[in-house]
């Protein structure tokens, strides 16, 4: 109750001191910006690990900082932010969209698979701005983009790129690539096929573990894990590495320790690449995790971080230009005027050529950052940030050309 | 372990001997001082004599201590211990802890008014500045600024005491006769740290991501005015490395240095032209400076390589380093 009062009274005075400010700042005019976010809930099997289930309120959490963030910014310019959360289906997805839409919201963030997002970009029109943030396929960014959506995830593509540097980096040069059986994992593989002959190293083998269904949860289950897994990875060509490919979540926690030859696991379990997580601290993150944390009671997670970008990046824009017209906003935004601070030791910009976030990929073994990607030694003529993921030359994307 | 009484015999005796004897080592400032550096990871501040260099002592500071400072008279030393909540006020020639001060949460950053009356903290987490007075150590008053307050400047005729805030990327002026914002001034991103010139005629600030310094003049048509701003470059450094962070200006005014982090440098601005005219390699991570009183020393802690380094000012080169204690954050020099 106490703290409440506190909050509310420290908000009235943040409003009278952006009132002075904005008198001060003279040009500056008042705006209201109001940001969709449509999360796309899908039936899913209980993860691997209880650490890894879904909180209610996923990437909502984020837009909640985030706008916070944008509110403090906006009460000295005389800008104001609100925002709109839907969770929804994939079947209901449209209506959703159009429903955000008729009510004047037209940035909308949307947590959703790639396909989902794409619905959301066609259903909200050219007038409309989306941020992806969370769909990591790399045809949203090349032959499927489209004008009008953005992308604050890191591609499946940088993501690889970002781990291949690094095993590059130890001189982990020889790859075990072990991929699930679903399509998703499929796509994952062949992002790692990619990074492997960009970077010059050898995956000397690969296996399929098959997606059987069945309980993850039983009783006893590690001693079957203990047992199936070094069978499995029994008679491999010589490796220094292994890389899981399980984006379904099936098989990548059961390897690291029940290899039967001891070897380093990185991918989907072991070192994984990921745009963020709560142990980070460098570069000031331990503030945003001390925000994010007091605001939500919980851990930050990798969607609520995206999301917090795709605000702070409609925020800063919004500062910037001092303006709410979407085209307007849309032209900063990939314009080489627009940097924004992310808690990863530089500026993160937007791909002009195919509207994809520029960040550096951390790599964590889900205690701590093990290292960050770009690594040191590789260079790139513009950024060492677009040594990750598909380059200019390289992308099928025509929708953003001038 | 030295005792305090033991420890000052000897402070005096070795500087007495240096004094007669310059040519063999380095020459020592006009007076012995004593520098302080915050160590943020070890949990402690390392005092340092500025006439042989050595290092003194290293004393437990609380937890993650960081902003660091003297009162005028030289008497008290403070430390923001950052997870502590609490600013910590130390004897600066026992290092006795007396009593900690109400800072707001994690206190980050401060500057102390001229007459050491009150303190002025940056709050990171609650994105407020917090005024306290050092006597009555009470809390005079809180100011609500932008998203992670960091950078605190109090101007030369104390009208104005400015806050830099990391996210929402402004310099706030805050009227020391209300405690109200009077103006903002957007610059670039991540902005660290607030410097006026001794004339009180320009603020520089100092925007880590954005990699640049911003000008801003005191005497504008309308206030405040953003005239300028000033960007690095060194060969072979990547440009995402030089991010200014700590910065002082010369008694003069002639000459603005500036701490840039990873790029392990010092920049050496001429203020007249504001332009970059020289980088001193210094050790890793290099992030606040301060002057010995007769400003011939500029120290720099490196976060990175546990150690600060001496700036010959004069000749605008690194002269010497020492070892501290695990990453140094802040510095204060004794007055004399």
């Amino acid at each position: 109750m106490i703290r409440s009062l506190i909050v509310a009274a420290s908000r009235c005075l943040c409003i009278a001191a952006g009132l002075i400010g904005s008198a001060n700042l003279g040009s500056a005019l008042a705006l209201d910006v109001n940001v969709g976010v449509i999360r796309v809930d899908y039936p899913v099997l209980a993860p691997v690990s209880r650490f890894d289930r879904k909180p209610d309120n996923l990437g909502f959490a984020g837009a909640s900082l985030g706008n916070q963030d944008n509110e403090t910014t906006g009460s000295f310019l005389g800008h104001s932010f609100s925002f709109e959360t839907r969770s929804t289906t994939p079947d209901k997805l449209e209506a959703d969209t159009a429903d955000l839409i008729e009510n004047g919201i037209s940035m909308i963030v949307v947590l959703g698979h790639g396909n989902d997002v794409l619905k959301v970009a066609d259903a909200a029109g050219a007038g409309a701005l989306i941020f992806n943030a969370a769909a990591p396929e790399v045809a949203l960014r090349s032959e499927s983009c489209r004008s009008n959506l953005l992308h604050v995830a890191p591609s499946r593509a940088m993501l690889t790129d970002a781990l291949a540097q690094f095993l590059v980096w130890k001189k982990w040069t020889r790859w075990l690539l072990i991929s699930g059986s679903n399509p998703d994992d499929q796509q994952l593989a062949e992002a790692y096929r990619r990074s492997a002959m960009k970077f010059g190293t050898e995956i000397v083998e690969e296996r399929i573990f098959e997606d059987t269904g069945g309980s993850r949860r039983s009783d006893s289950g590690h001693v079957l894990v203990q047992r199936q897994i070094p069978v499995f990875t029994q008679e491999t060509e010589d490796h220094d590495v292994v890389l899981a490919v399980d984006e379904s979540d099936v098989f990548a926690l059961y390897l690291p320790f029940h290899t039967w030859t001891p070897r380093p696991v990185a991918g989907s379990g072991g070192l994984r690449p990921v745009s963020f997580h709560a142990a980070h601290e460098a570069w000031g993150a331990t503030q945003f995790q001390r925000r994010f944390e007091k605001q939500n009671g919980r851990y930050v997670r990798p969607e609520d971080y995206n999301v917090w970008v795709a605000f702070r990046v409609i925020g800063e824009a919004v500062s910037r230009s001092s303006s709410d017209d979407v085209a307007v906003l849309r032209d900063y935004i990939l314009s080489d005027a627009f940097e924004l601070a992310a808690f990863k030791g530089q500026k993160v910009t937007f791909r002009p050529w195919n509207g994809q976030l520029r960040q550096p990929v951390l790599l964590t073994d889900s205690k701590i950052t093990v290292s960050v990607s770009p690594q040191e030694g590789f260079l790139h003529h513009r950024s060492p940030l677009d040594s990750l993921g598909i380059d200019e030359p390289e992308s099928a994307c025509s929708a953003f050309a001038n | 372990m030295f005792t305090p009484s033991t420890l000052a015999a000897k402070v005096t005796l070795l500087a007495g001997f240096l004094c007669l004897s310059p040519g063999v080592f380095l020459a020592p400032s006009a007076y012995a001082n004593k520098i302080y550096v915050s160590n943020e990871k070890g949990n402690t501040v390392t005092v340092i004599d500025s006439g042989t260099w050595e290092q003194v002592t290293e004393f437990p500071a609380g937890n993650r201590p960081r902003g660091i400072g003297i009162s005028p008279d030289g008497d008290h030393l403070y430390v923001c211990a950052s997870d502590d909540d609490t600013i910590k006020v130390f004897d600066a020639h026992t290092y006795e802890f007396l009593w900690s001060l109400p800072s707001g949460p994690d206190p980050e950053l401060f500057v102390i008014s001229p007459d050491g009356a009150k303190l002025y903290v940056s709050n990171e987490d609650d994105n407020l500045v917090t005024v306290v007075d050092t006597q009555k150590k009470t809390i005079v008053a809180e100011v609500p600024v932008g998203v992670e307050p960091e950078g605190m400047a109090i101007s030369p005729d104390v009208r104005f005491v400015v806050n830099t805030s990391e996210t929402t990327n402004m310099a706030h002026f805050i009227a020391t006769e209300d405690y109200k914002i009077k103006h903002n001034i957007l610059v670039d991103q991540r902005p660290r740290y607030a410097r006026f010139t001794n004339d009180g005629k320009t603020l520089y600030v100092s925007s880590e991501i954005g990699g640049t310094v911003s000008v801003i003049d005191m005497h504008g048509e309308t206030g405040p005015e953003l005239t300028q701003k000033i960007g690095f470059e060194v060969a072979g450094v990547q440009p995402e490395w030089l991010q200014p962070v700590g910065m002082r200006i010369t008694a003069d005014n002639k000459w603005l240095f500036v701490a840039l982090g990873p790029a392990n440098r010092v920049a050496v601005i001429d203020t007249a032209s504001n332009e970059v005219v020289r980088y001193v390699l210094v050790g890793q991570r290099v992030w606040q400076l301060a002057f010995t009183p007769d400003q011939k020393y500029l120290l720099t802690t490196n976060g990175n390589s546990n150690d600060i380094t001496v700036i010959d000012v004069a000749k605008q080169e690194a002269v010497k380093s020492i070892q501290v204690g695990q990453q140094p954050w802040g510095v204060v020099v004794a007055p004399d």
